[in-house]
């Protein structure tokens, strides 16, 4: 069955076209670039040797609607529905590229056809992703023909529960959700738990601010989080799992319930699976909107359908989770990792990556960055590769600030660290945290007050309100936050923030708490100028927190543009041509419109 | 309070006043009534009920918690208490749009801030409200994760990404 399928994948004047089909290219239009595609296609007679594939996520968001023609690997951007009937007809019937709908340098401008020529792709090592974008995340048939479900084989039919766990202690994977526990080692402590009931879950709430990995995986390559999950099954002999996924996530939702009644219907699923004699079947559960609920003691509360608050542990869930009985809990980038080192065993896994971090790292990179999208990189590689090499640098020309990364848990590095290696012990030494993989890119523009605000504003939103540390420090530290960016910053605030942040870290509850001082440490650890400017001279240098900027322009830097005039909302810049700009601020309602439409930050 | 009657796993309806008097239709009550029958002895399918009852509803009335609390044999304190604590539900009545403002760090460094203010002082809603015309609700929502699109605001169904405070109005003119 395999071999049909992967056959079909290289059939002799067969082409494929791998459309996008992920979340960002939905909402930039792909929908109706495929119909249109569809269309042109029938219309041209091409349907016998032509076959059109929405796949998911590609990874490379910022260039959506994009497709990838087969097997001339040709790769096309941000496309609309008007463009396809040139395209059809140049690529498919005569076979020469659309030169204008190619990816170009962004130094050189040059186009570059090829997909494996893209500096975005080329420098990647896609291993958790490696069925992005080249399979229909709809069909089982794609997945089994890329070796689907032949680790699960594997280890169902000629491995035993113990040389499952083995296999994983050797491969070092570590928890891919941020925390890295070493994966096999979970595993082993529930696998000897005693009881006959057990859980295996897949924590699909990907809370973090600025992660899409998880949801990537879901909408490109779901079986690859089954087979993950059949797998630890096995090994610590459960019979029901359930995936925990964000509401939010409506598309993945539809994907992996798809997948779920696929392997259904092919006995991958449910009574004896393979003929092994094993039993495991899998439900969604779908999260309703609270970002704690990624912790694994309150997703489990969540699941029992009550309000999502974590518990003290010990007992672990490995001895005492969901329903009270012995539960895995893994991450979705975790999960899909498993089938292939089932197939190619823990040794090859661990022949990549540093001495304690092994495998690959899937890195969401957003912000200020030129190349937006998902990132997949050995564990060992220098962060300043990631922003640089494969994100193509900050826009605009402007100075790269920090990277921020793990979220309202973790910390931002500094550009005198950016050539930290990706390893989990690596990056807690320079204050952040691997976490679950959202990179953050920060300009000079971004004021690092403001954002470790931003974080506070955020945890004390999803604090459960269950400790006191959590509910009552964080809700004090982010008034004196407030306070700072407001222009009425005091000596002493800053003392006072390090003194609650100890208190709360040591005392809280859960990781929630513990960690949510992070951001503010780590900004104050690297930023801290930047707090006394707020504090002492009342002034934002990077002129982001309104209470504390003029609003006059400065005339030197004025190119007399306008832009500013005509983006203000309330009329309160007088402007004409050839002119400096003059802001009346007695109408002006400081909306900071003007500051982000000036090309010149000829704003004060 | 009234009761909710299931006989078989199948509603009948409530004795009177408070759904008689309610703003949900009978025919809203009857799809409430079948949600709830079909997942009561599910242990732990309280959410999945609740989220499926606001589909139908758009929002929890005391009412509808008190029938949900009925049907699933759960205190109503309970059912209250899981409501308030995900931000998925409302206790208030929902606009005809919903506009989902991303507030995740990506759209945050892009500059959401002034695309919410934009909208704010246009409608006269903070974050968490409703226009008195219910004609938009304004949320915040923290991370759509399609930081690809930074800054990201849903309306209703549609995604739209690379939002700014000058394009911001001209794309909510077609909501009405």
């Amino acid at each position: 069955m395999r071999e049909e399928y992967a056959a079909r994948l290289h059939a002799p004047n067969m082409r494929h076209i791998f459309i996008c089909g992920g979340t960002g290219c939905h909402a930039t239009g792909s929908i109706a670039v495929k119909d249109r595609l569809v269309e042109e296609v029938a219309a041209r007679g091409l349907g016998e040797t032509v076959r059109i594939v929405e796949t998911g996520c590609n990874g490379f968001c910022a260039l959506g609607p994009l497709l990838l023609v087969h097997p001339d690997n040709i790769f096309y951007q941000k496309l609309s529905a008007d463009d396809i009937p040139e395209l059809v007809e140049e690529q498919l019937v005569h076979g020469r590229q659309v030169e204008r709908l190619l990816y170009r340098d962004p130094q050189t401008k040059k186009p570059i056809p090829h997909f494996g020529d893209i500096p975005f792709f080329a420098r990647q090592q896609p291993w958790t992703l490696r069925n992005k974008g080249i399979i229909n995340p709809e069909s089982i048939e794609d997945y089994i023909g890329r070796d689907g479900y032949l680790g699960t084989a594997k280890a169902l039919l000629e491995l035993t529960p113990e040389s499952i766990v083995q296999e994983m202690l050797t491969s070092g994977l570590r928890g891919r959700g941020g925390a890295g526990f070493p994966t096999g080692m979970k595993w082993q402590f529930a696998q000897r738990s005693p009881g006959d009931v057990k859980y295996v879950l897949c924590n699909a709430d990907e809370g973090d601010p600025g992660a899409f990995m998880d949801r990537s995986i879901l909408e490109a390559d779901p079986h690859a989080v089954l087979e993950g999950m059949i797998i630890a099954a096995r090994a610590i002999n459960a019979h029901q799992g359930y995936i925990y996924c964000r509401s939010e996530y409506p598309l993945a939702v539809r994907r992996v319930q798809i997948a779920i009644d696929q392997a259904r219907a092919l006995g991958l699923l449910g009574r004896d699976i393979l003929g092994s004699g094993f039993d495991f079947d899998v439900e969604i559960y779908q999260g309703a909107g609270a970002f704690v609920c990624g912790e694994e003691t309150a997703l489990m509360r969540s699941i029992e359908g009550k309000r999502g608050m974590p518990r003290p542990r010990p007992p672990f869930p490995a001895h005492k989770g969901l329903w009270e009985k012995p539960t895995i809990l893994n991450n979705v980038e975790t999960l899909a990792n498993v089938a292939q080192i089932m197939i190619n065993g823990g040794a090859w896994y661990a022949s990549v990556g540093t001495e304690k971090s092994k495998g690959t790292k899937v890195f969401a990179l957003s912000g200020d960055v030129n190349n937006i999208g998902l990132v997949e990189v050995p564990m060992g590689t220098p962060l300043r590769s990631i922003v640089y090499d494969i994100g193509g640098g900050i826009p605009k020309k402007r100075k790269l600030k920090a990277v921020q990364l793990g979220g309202p848990s973790g910390g931002c590095i500094p550009e005198a660290h950016l050539d930290v290696v990706v390893d989990y012990e690596e990056i807690a030494k320079v204050g952040a945290i691997m976490g679950s993989g959202g990179a953050i890119v920060m300009d000079d523009r971004t004021c690092m007050v403001d954002m470790a605000r931003f974080f506070l504003d955020f945890i004390q939103d999803e604090s459960c309100g269950k400790c006191t540390p959590c509910r009552e420090g964080t809700r004090r530290q982010l008034e004196l936050l407030e306070k700072i960016c407001a222009g009425n910053g005091e000596e002493g605030d800053i003392a006072l923030l390090e003194e609650l942040s100890a208190m709360i870290t040591e005392s809280a509850l859960c990781g929630l708490g513990q960690t949510a001082s992070n951001p503010v440490l780590s900004a104050l650890r690297y930023f801290r100028d930047e707090f006394d400017a707020h504090i002492t001279h009342k002034k934002c240098p990077a002129k982001r927190c309104a209470a504390l900027l003029d609003f006059t322009v400065n005339a030197e830097k004025c190119k007399k543009c306008g832009k500013c005039y005509q983006t203000c909302p309330v009329q309160a810049i007088a402007w004409q041509k050839k002119e400096v700009a003059v802001i009346n601020r007695d109408i002006c309602v400081r909306c900071m419109s003007c500051f982000e439409a000036c090309p010149f930050d000829a704003i004060d | 309070m009234s009761c909710c009657n299931h006989t078989h796993g199948v509603a009948v309806g409530c004795c009177g006043t408070a759904e008689t008097a309610s703003e949900i239709t009978p025919d809203q009550w009857a799809e409430v009534h079948a949600v709830i029958a079909r997942h009561k002895d599910t242990p732990g399918a309280l959410i999945t009920v609740l989220r499926e009852a606001q589909d139908v509803v758009g929002y929890f009335p005391p009412e509808l918690l008190d029938c949900i609390a009925e049907g699933m044999n759960i205190p109503a304190s309970d059912v209250f208490g899981v409501v308030s604590f995900y931000s998925l539900f409302s206790l208030s009545p929902k606009g005809r749009h919903t506009i989902k403002v991303c507030t995740g760090t990506a759209c945050y460094v892009k500059g959401i801030r002034e695309v919410i203010n934009r909208i704010a002082s246009e409608y006269g809603i903070r974050e968490g409200e409703t226009t008195e015309d219910r004609r938009f609700d304004l949320e915040g929502v923290r991370c759509l994760g399609a930081c690809g699109l930074a800054p990201v605001m849903v309306v209703g169904d549609d995604t739209h990404g690379a939002v700014s405070a000058d394009k911001v109005l001209e794309l909510l003119k077609k909501y009405t």
